[in-house]
Parts: structure tokens; sequence; C-alpha cells
């Protein structure tokens, strides 16, 4: 019969860690539930073990060793699509991001799998996510497996199917790369028009500079016309947001010490972010780097300085003249700016000062469309559910466009309208205000 | 209960996968453990197979497999219930009805919905707000908790003080009976002919049987609503408000109070607007027409300031009351913020022996060595002291479980009862006998055999186990005093 049971184990004193990381942040979740509804793959799945509140027990247990780590439990914890939308909702305040991330870092130190995949990892993580040549050669050989009709023959004849593994998913879901001209670097310095506000350092991501470099000249543009200098720093690289979220923790150490060292040079007001992932995670850097003395202080400043562009923009009513952009819009919270950032409203009361636009709600907006960093890319089944899902809910509001901030997202929902032979737009925030701001369309990606 | 094979135990796994599909059945020891509790996490017991089914059918074939070879089984919903209701026996089917969570159909015309029993209780609130419906009981877990579990424990919430509980709210029921028999119970008007069984099977604790359908009334929202916060720098004058309140003839949707404890975990999780260095507040709910509204409001903040409210404040907008709301809702999680566990009881009062037993709650806990935060439905008297522990710390657990039956007896001493809404399960059912006697305890024994006679469907709940009474089986019957004195008839 069921009864109290004075675990010894569960007595074990010390702090509880995986892969060197604490996972202290278990013992903040008293076990409520409130978050189960909120997740996506438990309201897929039903099952509490892909539930957060089961994750976290996964977790628990595997730090004080009450269970080891099964392949049941790497395959569930892996399950977890590290959307945070738990942390929104959790009224005990567990730090979830940050217990996920050492559970998979755990689960990579300790299960690294195949040298394929171990080559993969590196491939990524190690040399396109570090480099940015490396990034630039692949998009040129990307761009040119595009124009040359290579990728529309690969996709009529089918021939994608003859791919292993989940690669034909990764097929599906390659952006569409701009020409040259426009994956070349932003100027190091773009001046304020009228009143100065502020001087802003602006990140241009990895995949985001080579894959939507419009929305970065977009951003520059936007943030000038709202009286800010902005600069961008050259030889910034990949901030490490998606290395840590893939569980490689030690090459996302060093990155966000090499985001720092770039930024801090450029003694700006604010680090303008205008990605999901890597505004959530550079706001994260004090945590990460806080058992480090010689950065814990730098990295807590420099987070403090760190801001979404949305929440940057919304903290003043836009400069006018807006000239009315007739749309009917709805928009989708990407995860990382609204759980992992608590940016709801910004977003919002940017989109209700552009005249002539009209704004739908989006049913479970703040839901994960199954992008998540490389989720789709891994987890292709269940990105593909969730990706159903937000396809569903956007047709539902008979919105011509899908308003997002995050690069990832827009992939991810456009790949979706694609299958569907949907012809919704989808479109960063910053696009919108740059064309309220009289700038034709940029062509997308 | 004897441990299954493993050669047992895979022809088992089998046999349910052949019911419910090769996706539907954990059997791997990581898996369970996640099933090991609810939100109560002071007991812990470990299932052979949780099992997922999407059709009563399927329910009815895993319970017949489950009489078959003598295993108990228990239904579970979102796993958010306080009492350990949901725990398996040790071993046996964990029947976790997450998959059966569609809304059948909505009948506005006629003010009920047919749902499943997995469907989120605030879930089906969501499905019918465009028309401007909602469903009345509100569990503080409502944004998780599943309206089949609602069923089992007749949940409460807040908003009970003028609507009522689950049962109130529940027109019929599908039924899958412990031998596997689909029924239903009631139907889908307010009074059915025959005995009420519909009435009798809410609040069962899954002891009769698993639902499978279930007919809930939707009502038209309130046209208007005035929430009022009155804070307090006495616990005593809060409760004093409390009874002044109803004595005066208001009848408020909600009155829940909250001391400083709660208060700040509260405020550390959401800034909900809740002042940190107040010693309780009453958050105070009136719903209507609107007409009169205004000055029934300020009856209420009338009655506050008269028991001494040091602030009574209405809330400005609809955000600012739902703000205040998912504070009080969120108080049992937010704990997690100033302890790394909590036993949460739930015992009934008189209101007006509201200042007495919380000063004895207090010196109760604090006798132990422990603290405690208070978040409760003061209208209703049902009081919820969060006993906080660190179940770290060897004997914790012991002192905790020694505090909460204190507890209890003083809730029964003053006439009151050891639940509201949480259910007794396992948690309460050594303390039924403090307000049962053993011959209560019999005829509610008969009652449950009617409905499950072999014991099979969640054993070990709501009837004490040890030394003190009888559990499962057929026990032998001796007459109820009322009966014996010929007022009451045998069945």
């Amino acid at each position: 019969m069921a009864h109290i049971v004075e675990d010894a184990r569960r007595t074990a004193t010390g702090p509880l860690v995986l892969h060197g990381l604490s996972v202290e942040g278990v013992n903040q979740c008293v076990h409520c539930g409130l978050c189960l509804a909120s997740c996506p793959t438990f309201a897929e799945l039903g099952t509490e073990m892909d539930s957060p509140r089961g994750r976290i027990f996964l977790i628990k247990a595997l730090a004080e060793g009450r269970t080891a780590l099964t392949d049941t439990t790497v395959q569930h914890l892996s399950l977890c699509l590290d959307c945070r939308a738990c942390e929104t909702v959790c009224p005990a305040g567990v730090p979830y991001g940050r217990l996920i991330e050492a559970a998979k870092a755990e689960i990579e130190h300790a299960r690294p799998g195949s040298p394929a995949r171990r080559l993969f990892r590196w491939l990524n993580f190690g040399l396109l996510l570090g480099r940015p040549w490396a990034l630039r050669l692949a998009a040129t050989a990307l761009r040119l497996y595009q124009v040359s009709g290579l990728q529309a023959l690969v996709r009529r004849s089918r021939l994608v199917r003859l791919l292993p593994g989940t690669l034909p998913a990764w097929e599906a879901l390659l952006p569409s790369l701009p020409p040259r001209h426009e994956r070349a670097p932003l100027p190091s310095y773009v001046m304020a028009e009228g009143a100065r506000r502020a001087r802003v350092a602006l990140l241009t991501g990895c995949v985001q500079s080579v894959v939507f470099g419009a929305h970065n000249r977009a951003t520059a543009r936007v943030l000038a016309k709202n009286g800010c200098d902005v600069i961008v720093p050259e030889g910034q690289g990949c901030c490490g947001a998606l290395n840590a979220h893939g569980g490689d923790h030690a090459r996302a150490l060093e990155m966000s010490r090499r985001t720092i060292e770039t930024f801090e040079a450029a003694r700006a007001d604010a680090v303008i972010v205008n990605t999901s992932g890597c505004g959530a995670h550079m706001k994260g850097y004090g945590a990460l780097l806080d058992g480090d003395p010689a950065w814990a202080e730098r990295a807590r400043r420099f987070a403090a300085s760190v801001q979404d562009l949305s929440e940057f923009l919304a903290k003043a009513p836009l400069v006018p003249p807006l000239s009315p952009v007739a749309l009917r819009v709805t928009y989708h919270d990407p995860c990382h700016v609204v759980h992992g950032q608590k940016i709801r409203k910004e977003p919002r009361q940017l989109l209700a000062q552009i005249p002539g636009l009209s704004v739908v709600d989006l049913v479970e907006s703040d839901w994960c469309c199954g992008s998540a960093g490389i989720y789709n890319l891994t987890q292709p089944e269940m990105a593909g559910r969730l990706l159903e899902r937000k396809i569903r809910h956007v047709l539902e509001t008979g919105a011509e466009a899908v308003v997002t901030a995050n690069p990832g997202c827009i992939l991810q929902i456009q790949a979706g309208l694609r299958a569907r032979g949907a012809e919704v737009q989808v479109l960063h925030l910053v696009e919108l205000l740059d064309r309220a701001y009289g700038r034709p369309a940029e062509r997308g990606p | 209960m004897a441990t299954l094979t493993s050669g047992r135990k895979t022809a088992l796994r089998r046999e349910l996968e052949a019911i419910v599909g090769p996706g539907g059945v954990l059997s791997d020891p990581d898996e369970l453990l996640v099933y090991e509790s609810d939100g109560l996490t002071l007991f812990r017991a470990l299932a052979d197979f949780v099992v997922f089914p999407t059709s009563a059918e399927h329910v009815a074939a895993v319970v017949r497999l489950a009489g078959r070879e003598g295993l108990p089984f228990v239904a579970r919903g979102a796993g958010t219930g306080l009492s350990g209701g949901c725990l398996p026996a040790e071993g046996g089917l964990v029947i976790s009805m997450m998959r059966m969570n569609r809304i059948l159909e909505i009948d506005y015309e006629n003010q009920l919905a047919v749902v499943e029993p997995g469907l989120v209780n605030l879930h089906l609130s969501w499905a019918v707000v465009p028309k401007g419906y909602y469903y009345a009981p509100d569990p503080s877990s409502q944004q998780a908790c599943t309206l089949g579990g609602n069923i089992a424990n007749n949940s409460g919430g807040p908003h009970t003080l003028k609507y009522g509980v689950t049962t109130n709210h529940v027109l019929g029921l599908e039924v899958v009976m412990p031998d596997g028999e689909i029924v239903w119970l009631g139907g889908r008007t307010r009074a059915t002919p025959g005995y009420d069984l519909a009435g009798v099977f809410v609040g069962s604790e899954g002891t009769f049987g698993i639902a499978t359908k279930i007919v809930v009334r939707i009502l038209k929202k309130p046209q208007a609503v005035k929430t009022v916060l009155a804070v307090f720098d006495q616990v005593d004058h809060a409760s004093a408000a409390v009874s002044a309140i109803i004595a005066r003839g208001l009848v408020p949707a909600a009155v829940e109070m909250m001391d400083q404890l709660t208060i700040q975990a509260v405020e550390d999780a959401f800034g909900c607007g809740y002042p940190r260095d107040a010693a309780a507040a009453l958050l105070v709910e009136l719903d209507g027409l609107r007409v009169g509204m205004d000055a029934q409001t300020e009856r209420i903040v009338q009655a506050c300031r008269d028991a001494g409210a040091r602030e009574v404040r209405t809330a400005r907008d609809e955000a600012e009351r739902a703000l205040l709301w998912k504070g009080r809702k969120s108080a049992f999680g937010a704990f997690g913020r100033v302890s790394p566990a909590y036993m949460v009881m739930d015992g009934v009062i008189p209101r007006t022996k509201l200042p007495y037993v919380l000063r004895r709650v207090n010196e109760i806990v604090a006798a132990h060595g422990l603290r405690v935060g208070n978040v409760f439905h003061a209208g209703d008297g049902n009081l919820h002291p969060n006993i906080l522990y660190d179940p770290r710390v060897p004997g914790a657990e012991a002192r905790v479980v020694e505090a909460g039956a204190e507890i209890m007896k003083v809730c029964a001493e003053v006439g009151g009862s050891i639940s509201g809404e949480h259910g007794i399960g396992l948690e309460k059912a050594d303390f039924m006998p403090f307000i049962f006697s053993a011959a209560d305890l019999a005829v509610m024994q008969r009652l449950k055999n009617a409905f499950n006679p072999t014991g099979l469907c969640n054993p070990g709940k709501v009837f004490p186990t040890k030394k003190s009474c009888v559990e499962v089986g057929p026990v032998a019957y001796t007459p109820h005093a009322i009966e014996a004195k010929g007022l009451a008839q045998r069945f």
C-alpha cells in the first residue's frame, strides 16, 4: 500500500548537479501540476513524462541517482521543446529552462551517439555557428543549390525521399537564400534621424544575418527613424543560444564571453536583438557565467543591457510619420520572446500604432510552432504535429499575414503554409514597421 | 500486493496494447516513476502499468482485464489532486484519462455540454465563452485539472459560495462500472426519476467506477462583476469581516482569505498587487445584475471597514481583477518559492469559529517546528492550511503528518469536517473516525460494495486502513443506530 517513505537517497545532502550545472531548481517544484496544460508536448501526448512536472521529476531523479540515463529518459527529455511555456505559468518560479539545458548537456556528455551524429553536431555547433566565414560559405553553397535548379529538381523528382533519416525533413525546411548583395554585412554605423534618443548596438546573429539580412537592415532603419545611433559591432558571431539549447555547454560559454567582449567595445546604452532565442539567452548570461569570477560581473552588466527590439521600441510612442499598411494580420508569439523574456504586450502595442493595419487574435498565439531552435530537425514528428496545430489556428483567423519576431518561427510557419498551399505571408514585426516608415517590401527569403 | 513476474507482465502488456493500441501502455520503470504521486508528494506508490484509453469501450475492456487478473486499478486525470486519491495501490493499473479530452456536444439552448473526463476544467469555459457562457465550478487548479478529477472529488473552488460544488453542475454521466459494464447515471435534465445515482457517483473518489462521458451545466456569464480587495493588519479582523459580510445578508460569489506568508509567496510569483506587509487580505467578489451592484459593493466595503480593514479597494478593470485571481489561484504552487514542499489541509469549520481555529492551526504547526501558510475559501469556512516542510530533513514528513492530524481533530471538534473539496483519498482515510462512527463507516462501505464488490476499483482510499476500522471487501453487517431504532430501513 502507498505510504510515506523516508527515502535515504532523498536525504542526501549537497547541491544537485548534472554535467557540473546546478539543477537545485528542481526543489522549487512542489508538484502542483499547473504547468501541465500549457505544455505543448503534454497536450499532444497526454503522458506525464512529456510534461514539465514529469521532466523535472526525471531530472531530479537523475541528479539524485534514483534513475539512470536510460533510452526512455533520454527520449522524454529530448522531446522537450525548451519553449519555457511552463515558466510563464509556474507559481513556484522553477527555472525550467536552466534545468532542461543542464539535462541536455548531460545527455550529450554521457550519450554522444554515433560518429555520424557527433560529426554532424560538430559541423553545426562547432563549425557553422562558431565561425562566421564557415556560415557564409555554407550560405553560398546553399544559394548555388537553389539557383542552379538542383533543389527544384530534387524536390520535383522526389529524390529527396531517398535521403536517409531525418534529412528529407531538413531539406523541406531549407530557407530560400537571398542573393549575395542581400547577405552583405550591415554598415558598422547607422546614424539617428531626428532627435537623438539612444546609442544602441545591434546583434546581427548567425543564421539571421545570412538568411534574414533584410530584417537586420530593416531593424537598423527603424531604430534610426526612432532616434537611435545604431552600432553594428564587427566580428560579432553567434551568441551561443543554439549551442546551449542543444546541450553544447562548453562552446556556449566560449561564445558568450566572445559576444560580451565584442559588444562591450561598442559602449552602447542597449544591445538590441531581433531574434527570440538569442535575446532570451543573452539576458541569461549573468546566470550562465555566474560561476566564473572573472566574468560574472561583466556578464551580469551585459545581460542587463540586452533588450528585445519590441521591448525597446515600445518604451516610447513610435516616431511619426507612419503611413498606412492595409493588411489583416495576426501575431504569433515566439517562445523565447513571450516565455523566455515575458514580452507579450509590446509587439501588440507596436502593431496597434500602424495605421490601416487590422490585427486579429490568434488562438494559442503563445504556443510553440515546433521550430524551437533545431527541434524541427531533431524531432520532426512532434514538430510537425505542433506546426499542424499552429497552421490550423492561423488559417482560422483569415489573416493575410502572420507577424512574428524570430527567424526559426518564420521558416517553420512558412514551410507549414507552403505545404498547405495557403497564400499567407509570414513577416517579421520589423518588416511591417519598416513598411509603415515608407520602405517598399524587400524580397523575402 | 504480489509483484508480477516479468513473464506475466509482458503478457499483460501485450493484452493491454491489444485493447488501447501500442502507444497506449507504459510499463518502463522510469516512466512509471513519474506517476508515483499526484499533487501531494507525501505519498508515493508505483503502478505496474499506466494505460491510455481513448473510448469507454477501451476503459471497459481494461477494467474487465483487471478484474480477470485480480489487479487493482485507478483512474487518473492531470494528477493535480491533493489527497493522493489517484495513486495506484502498490502495483496494478493507472488508467490515464488524458487522451479522452474532447468536448462532444455543446447545447446552448439547454445550457449543457457533454464532455469527456480528461477535458481540462478551464478549457470548457474557454470553449463556451465566445457565446457568453462558462462552467461555474472553478477549483484553483482549473487551468490544469480535469473534469473527471472534479467529479471524483466533487471539487469546489472560490465561487462555490454562491454557485455550489461540482455535483450541483453535473446532470448525468456515462460510467464504466468496476465490473466493466457501461451504464448511464442521471441524464440531460435537472431531475431524473428514481435515485439520484449521478449524485451518489459524484464525490465517490474513483471508488464507484470510471466516468467516461459527463453532462454538465453551463451558465450564462453574469452581467456585472465587482471584486473587492480588503487589507487587514490583524487576521482576527479579517475573520470578523467574513462573518459580518454574511450576517448582513449579502451573498458574494466568493470570499477568499490569504495570510501574510501566502501573500508574500504570491507577490514573489506574479506581483499581483497584494500588499506584502498585510497580516491578511480578503478577496470578495460580487456578481449578478448590474442594477444594484454598486450599492451591494458599498455594503461589502463598509462591512470590511467596520471590521477594521486598513485599506479596501475595488479592482478597476478586468485586467486587475484577473491578476488578483491569478495570485489567489496560484497560491499553492507559489509556496514553492518559500519551501521545497508543502502539504495542504482541507478542513471545514463553521465560519464563526475562524478566529479560534486559525489561532490553533498556527499553534499546532509552530509546536511541530514547522511553518504554515493559510489561503482559503473563508466564506465557506473551508480552510487550507499549507504546512511547509523540507522533505530532505529526516523526520520532517512524519511531523507534518502529525500536525495535519491535530488540525483535522480541531476542525472536527468545532463541528466541522475533514474535507471540503480535496477528497479523503489516502491522506485523510485514517481521519474518517474523527467524524464518523464505525456504524457510519459500515453503511458507507455497503454502498461502496454495491458499486465495487471486488474492491479492485481504487482500493485503499476513503476508508481507514489501520486497526481503527474495516476495509475492502464484503464485511459483516451491523445495524446502524438509526436502523436499530427503526428510523431507517436496510436496503
